[in-house]
């Protein structure tokens, strides 16, 4: 059900009660999220809540229409995103899944290293060849050299590197059904195991984002 | 009623309008000269009187360390970011500036940061406005580029202050003209604006929902327009002048502002000449002569044009959607009347652009109807809701110089984000927090907004303190901070130090009109043109007892004016606009009569081949009675 965003006797904008962004929009708490209800809500609740709807009540009830509404576009933005969605939910059920790999990424940085990010065993020797090669460029760059055949096997790579990203995305949707029926029944050892698969998809993915970004770099500039 | 009402304005780079919406749709509020666009030129007279719009246009010319255009461009800066602009432009800047500083310019012996000179042109249009309604007006929107940063949107809402204007809302330019399209258009789709303004460009996508105006992303550059080819322009010209003629008049202000409004009307022509000529005249009697092809002004401009593709590749990206995927563009903005430029908007979305309103006026027309959003709406604007977004990335400065987006571009506003701080030291009682705007990897790369001091953080050792720290983009676009530590429960204080920005003391102490004196400022003025306009129909009297026509008159008839006359001459000089107004409206009504009489003369007395007195009839449209409304033709 939804958030009481209105006073029921008088129908002002009320302040936004401590809710998760499920119970915000009124929608049930699954990952296999009905999207086009999702916007509608989204619409329909912006008309109510938007600061420049509420610009003539008074300035208690403004200051609520702004928080109301900063808080509706942040929940929309983070449910109608597969990916943050599922980060979220992940989340929700005390996974610190995003702030992990990014506290890690920027100690790393800051120690001027190169990120220490645990690479998925199946990628390892893959891995391990494009940096090479990455070295290998980065070294001819500054020697003002120029291997065309290494640019084109990298930038070959780097395709297949991001068709694997994208495709990490359909992965991680088959495990969604998993979960929420998992969820419905119960089920903790399913609900443990479809967990712990998303979770390990998802920082495949950031792992291959970065690595993406890092062959991007060295191609690009 | 009459205070709630609330104006649109187009603060723009080169022109400045006021628009309100009047019924079904907007309408664009003329200035004294009965013109639409006040530029946006300021100047100081010789006694130091601000000059404002096509008045000041003169000063440019014959006292340019008197005059200032284009300060749209200086809004929001500070001098580490300005140094090409100063290459190209006129600006005079205070001696004294520091670096960090806020911007203060040179007109005469005096100096103004870019709000103030804004806040000039601003009260202009407020003028305009309340003349046109004769009621005061306190309350505007005011348009500003999408694709302007935190300081830049600040600084126009300072801007707003100083002229004795609440603004109610910043509204980004594509997204206003878009509402203005949206008015007549009802439908559903999605649209791109192409915004090149004189000084600003500014690409934005929309999704349009059953009066839904949702953005779903923006992209531009806020230093790429018109101004960017008028600059080409005088370069050559000034190139040309010295190689054929050996005459350097690159430092003389007032020939450079020759050429410039030489190379601008040569411009101007070139939209629809295939070629024009530019005519110069230079000191010592010698004259610059030069003709202009379309082509070669074509050529000459590309690379300013193709300026303005990247961002809209990157706008289209970031929606996801491929260019045949957009249903309409729009342009907006005086430079998009360049046929090269339509062609490469043609060329981009595969589609013919719309022009089907004025581009100088349509982000006016547009902010006009935000206003009525705002102040509850009306029968033309149901239903209608702007969805906008934020068009840069707002991060903080995290270990290592590297910025930590905690907000991404083209997320919808208001927006937030929270993040939490601790202490690194035992009983440490502060942290510095570095706000940042920007796409860029690195600190040093972005656009530093602010830099926050958490102060009173309560005694803990290192590490436990948990400092939840809010940040929330409004409406406008602009940054709020709070801060609250969670294990003691204690508001921690914040102090902003804006990078480049007025504190609200200084804009406090910049008001011109305070919004306490506004009102009496009106009445005053208000007085004072109701004087004039009395001493304007007592001449016209005193010519139409001298005229033919006061001998048709009855005894009454003469004996009543004469008591009406009297009755205006008695209050005209009182404080009491009321008064003044009923003796001037009795007088007219009074003379209503006579006015005819007179009419019948001078009609006749042209049929007789006879000239006439223009000034018998009054001076044109503004002029009251006693001459009835004549309709010549």
């Amino acid at each position: 059900m939804r958030a009481a965003h209105f006073c029921q006797a008088c129908g002002k904008v009320q302040p936004p009660a401590p809710v998760d962004y499920f119970t915000f929009f009124g929608m049930p708490r699954k990952l296999n999220l009905d999207v086009p209800r999702l916007e509608r809500e989204f619409y329909e609740l912006s008309r109510k809540l938007h600061p420049d709807l509420n610009a003539r009540a008074d300035k208690r009830e403004q200051e609520w229409s702004l928080e109301q509404s900063s808080l509706l576009n942040d929940a929309y933005r983070t449910l109608k995103d597969p990916i943050r969605r599922t980060q979220y939910l992940l989340g929700l059920e005390g996974v610190e899944l995003e702030e992990q790999s990014k506290s890690a990424t920027e100690k790393a940085r800051a120690a001027g290293e190169v990120k220490k990010q645990i690479v998925p065993p199946d990628l390892l020797e893959e891995v391990f060849e494009l940096n090479m090669q990455l070295e290998e460029l980065r070294m001819q760059k500054k020697m003002g050299e120029d291997d065309p055949a290494l640019i084109e096997e990298v930038g070959k790579q780097k395709m297949e590197l991001e068709q694997k990203y994208e495709s990490l995305l359909e992965e991680l949707k088959s495990h969604w059904s998993a979960w929420d029926k998992a969820v419905d029944s119960d089920d903790e050892a399913s609900l443990q195991q479809a967990r712990d698969k998303m979770v390990d998809l998802l920082n495949r993915r950031n792992y291959l984002r970065n690595l993406v970004r890092d062959v991007s770099e060295v191609l690009g500039s | 009623m009459t205070t709630d009402r609330i104006v649109g304005i187009d603060l723009g780079t080169t022109n400045s309008l006021v628009a309100f919406m009047q019924g079904e749709g907007p309408v664009v509020i003329p200035g004294e000269d009965g013109l639409n666009l006040v530029p946006s030129v300021v100047a100081l007279d010789e006694n130091d009187q601000g000059i404002v719009g096509n008045a000041a246009r003169k000063y440019l010319i014959e006292t340019p360390e008197r005059a200032v255009y284009s300060i749209k461009r200086l809004m929001g800066r500070g001098l580490e970011d300005i140094q090409q602009e100063l290459k190209l432009f006129p600006f005079h800047l205070a001696d004294d500036l520091q670096s960090g500083e806020v911007l203060r310019i040179r007109l005469g012996e005096r100096t103004f940061t870019p709000p103030e000179i804004s806040a000039f042109v601003l009260r202009q249009l407020k003028r305009n406005a309340e003349r046109f309604f004769n009621a005061p007006v306190t309350k505007a929107v005011i348009t500003v580029p999408a694709y302007f940063n935190d300081a830049q949107r600040q600084a126009t809402k300072d801007a707003g202050r100083i002229a004795g204007l609440e603004v109610l809302r910043l509204v980004n330019e594509p997204t206003a003209a878009s509402l203005a399209y949206g008015l007549d258009r009802k439908k559903n789709g999605v649209v791109a604006v192409y915004d090149l303004g004189g000084g600003t460009f500014d690409i934005s996508i929309l999704k349009l929902h059953d009066g839904i105006f949702e953005v779903i992303a923006t992209n531009g550059d806020t230093h790429l327009g018109g101004d960017d080819i008028d600059n080409l322009l005088i370069a050559i010209a000034l190139d040309d002048i010295r190689g054929d003629m050996g005459l350097d008049v690159s430092r003389n202000g007032e020939v450079v502002a020759t050429i410039r409004k030489a190379v601008i009307d040569a411009k101007i022509a070139l939209s629809s000449e295939p070629a024009t000529k530019l005519d110069v005249e230079l000191p010592g009697g010698k004259r610059y002569l030069r003709e202009i092809t379309r082509e070669q002004f074509e050529q000459l401009i590309q690379p300013v044009i193709d300026r303005t593709a990247g961002p809209c590749k990157q706008a289209l990206q970031d929606a996801g959607l491929k260019p045949e995927q957009i249903d309409e563009v729009v342009l907006v903005g005086g430079s998009t009347r360049i046929p090269k430029v339509r062609a490469l908007v043609e060329e981009m979305f595969r589609r013919k652009p719309h022009i089907d309103l004025n581009p100088d006026e349509v982000v006016a027309l547009g902010a006009a109807v935000q206003a009525n959003i705002l102040s509850g709406g009306s029968e033309a604007t149901e239903n209608m809701l702007l969805l906008d977004v934020t068009p840069l990335s707002l991060g903080i400065e995290v270990a290592g110089g590297v910025t930590d987006k905690i907000i991404l571009r083209n997320s919808t506003i208001p927006a937030s984000a929270t993040q939490h701080y601790t202490t690194q030291v035992d009983g440490q009682a502060n942290v510095a927090i570095h706000v940042l705007q920007g796409e860029r990897e690195l600190a040093k790369d972005c656009r530093s907004l602010a830099r926050f001091d958490l102060r009173g953080i309560p005694p803990m050792p290192a590490g436990i303190p948990r400092v939840e720290v809010r940040f929330l983009i409004d409406a406008n676009g602009i940054l709020h901070v709070s801060a609250r530590e969670q294990r003691s429960g204690k508001e921690a204080v914040i102090q902003v130090q804006p990078s480049y920005g007025l504190t609200d003391e200084q804009v406090e102490s910049m008001i011109l009109d305070s919004f306490d004196s506004a009102e009496e400022d009106f009445r005053q003025r208000q007085v004072i043109e109701a004087r004039n306009e009395a001493g304007t129909i007592l001449t016209a009297l005193e010519k139409g007892k001298k005229s033919p026509a006061w001998g048709q008159l009855t005894h009454d008839e003469k004996k009543k004016i004469a008591k009406l006359e009297r009755a205006l001459n008695r209050v005209k000089d009182e404080d009491d606009y009321p008064a003044i107004r009923t003796a001037i409206d009795d007088l007219n009504q009074g003379t209503m009569r006579l006015a005819e009489l007179m009419m019948d003369s001078a009609v006749s007395s042209v049929l007789k081949g006879k000239t006439m007195d223009q000034a018998d009839l009054g001076e044109g449209p503004d002029a009251p009675h006693p001459v009835a409304k004549a309709e010549f033709d």
